[in-house]
């Protein structure tokens, strides 16, 4: 796998409504499909929820590929999770199959199915978010929604511009592993054979110039960022101001009756 | 001439290092005039980058003043004026660029300044307008070139709306595109903005376009004009690692051989005709 083709955390710029909402919006729209989806217990419950996810999709106009790009990564949690939940799950009736230790009931395989199901979205959702969503106006909402906690003494700021400057330099520092890795390379150093343990080695003089490099940089951006008269959130105004419009209303009112529909879904007692 | 935009008074600046502490800046006296184009050449370790620091309060003297408009760098209470009045853009466009978006990280300056949102607006725009990046105002930088990235934080240092930008080795990291592209840029913003340029390089033909040269060498100014005048003094700009332009040494080694020659040809068309009416002479 290439590093280029790690698509976490990124944006993809677009006019949908999906992108002119506001982050903030967002960000609360996505909390309000994770708990409906962890409050679904049937199939209605995760048949509407994956209609959801779809019909968003759609109109993000991201793009189905993208986002199951973007999954491969996790890919081996979901299938580990699928195998445990199977063999581990005890049912009330007879094994439907048995062998050795293993007995696989009936109970086991709608449970890894949804788990897997339960993944697949809970990931897709928060992918959309990202895809949809400028990582600055990402980290304004955040820094906004946990606005009130700046009461306890409790760095919201600094954390934001901590993220929004991690994001910034993902695609820098992946650029420069890449030149790392071949100059590396044309020393003679190999980094995809072996075992595991000769894998994780081969990764220091990788790793090492990456981290010194990483420091250097830090370093001047700081610099760079005094110079231009950082100095804290203290008196701070941002050019982009976030503004809830009727469009957000709509949006959470949607995305709370969607809580609220999949809560009754659940007293239907539906398989 | 009474408005020096940046002036220093004996300036002295050392490392502590074992033994002695390491001089790097021994004694300058500068003045910098308001709306000037001023190049600083030297050599590496002559202390030009050391200098270009103490122009905004990065380094503070370790002994004499920088006055910046008349602030003392030393008075940390006008530490944000000092930064407001001068800008400073570095060699490493990469590492200076704060943000995803081309016009959010120029607007980081004046977030800090706590401008109004229209306002800063406003200054972004034309900050961008005026380094030729309007039209990218979207993108995001990595995905630019290296001059492009380097004009994006001219930019925004320009939104900041300095009096004074202090540009260390900008060109350094950049192909001859990008050189070009940001020279242009500072070019301009001189003459059409009035901001005055404060150019850290070691390019003898990008010092040639300033107004004054000032040549360091261990921590200390060895020559100091307009670059007709100092790129004449071929054995000093040697004796202190530095090469004349190509054309200027072109003319010097041909006077070494005997020929009459003037030796302040700073452009190729200059050198042309130096040689031509030569010629004509001796026919």
């Amino acid at each position: 796998m290439a590093l280029k083709d790690i698509t976490l955390g990124q944006y993809f710029p677009g006019t949908s409504i999906l992108h002119r909402l506001d982050p903030r919006t967002k960000i609360l729209l996505t909390v309000f499909y994770i708990v409906a989806l962890f409050m679904s217990k049937n199939i209605l419950g995760y048949g509407l929820m994956f209609t959801t996810l779809v019909v968003c999709i759609l109109i993000s106009h991201v793009g189905f590929r993208v986002l199951i790009r973007g999954m491969k990564p996790i890919l081996f949690i979901v299938v580990f999770t699928a195998i445990l939940n199977l063999f581990y799950t005890p049912g009330a009736g007879e094994p439907l199959v048995a062998f050795w230790i293993f007995k696989i009931y009936w109970e086991g395989i709608r449970t890894a199915f949804f788990m897997v199901l339960r993944i697949m979205m809970l990931i897709s959702c928060t992918f959309l978010l990202t895809y949809t969503t400028s990582p600055i106006l990402l980290t304004d909402a955040l820094e906004a929604l946990l606005g009130p906690l700046k009461k306890l003494h409790l760095p919201i700021h600094e954390l934001a511009m901590m993220m929004s400057i991690a994001l910034r330099f993902i695609p820098t520092l992946i650029e420069e592993t890449d030149k790392i890795m071949a100059a590396q390379k044309a020393r003679g150093a190999d980094f995809d054979s072996g075992n595991l343990l000769e894998k994780a080695k081969a990764l220091i003089p990788l790793l090492v110039p990456l981290f010194i490099s990483a420091f250097r940089r830090a370093d001047e951006l700081a610099v760079a960022m005094e110079c231009r008269c950082y100095h804290g959130g203290e008196g701070r105004t941002r050019l982009r101001q976030l503004k809830y419009v009727g469009r957000d209303y709509m949006a959470l009112i949607l995305g709370f009756g969607l809580c609220l529909v999949v809560w009754a879904l659940n007293l239907l007692g539906v398989f | 001439m009474t408005d020096p935009i940046l002036k220093t008074e004996n300036l002295t600046f050392s490392y502590p290092a074992e033994g002695a502490p390491k001089v790097v800046l021994n004694g300058v006296d500068l003045e910098i005039q308001a709306g000037s184009f001023v190049a600083v050449l030297g050599h590496n370790g002559s202390g030009k980058s050391t200098l270009a620091k103490h122009m905004n309060a990065i380094l503070l003297p370790s002994g004499g003043k920088v006055y910046v408009s008349g602030m003392d760098t030393a008075n940390e209470e006008l530490l944000l004026d000092i930064r407001r009045a001068v800008g400073m853009v570095f060699q490493n466009p990469d590492n200076q660029i704060v943000a995803n978006v081309v016009e959010e990280d120029c607007a980081f300056g004046p977030e800090n300044l706590g401008i109004p949102p229209e306002e800063i607006r406003q200054r972004v725009d034309l900050a961008l307008k005026t380094v030729g990046m309007y039209h990218l105002r979207d993108h995001a930088p990595h995905l630019l070139s290296g001059g492009q990235k380097q004009r994006i934080a001219i930019a925004g240092v320009l939104a900041m709306m300095p009096r004074c930008v202090v540009l260390d080795e900008p060109t350094a990291m950049l192909d001859p595109i990008g050189r070009k592209e940001v020279m242009d840029t500072i070019r301009r913003l001189n003459a059409e903005s009035g901001v005055t340029v404060v150019l850290i390089t070691h390019h003898m033909d990008e010092a040639a376009q300033a107004g004054r040269v000032i040549v360091m060498s261990d921590g200390r100014v060895v020559a100091d004009g307009v670059p007709r005048e100092v790129f004449q003094q071929v054995e000093l700009l040697r004796s202190v690692g530095l090469a004349a332009p190509e054309t200027v040494e072109l003319m010097y080694e041909l006077r070494k051989e005997g020929l009459e020659l003037p030796l302040d040809t700073l452009s190729d068309e200059e050198c042309a005709q130096a040689l031509y009416a030569l010629l004509q002479k001796q026919k």
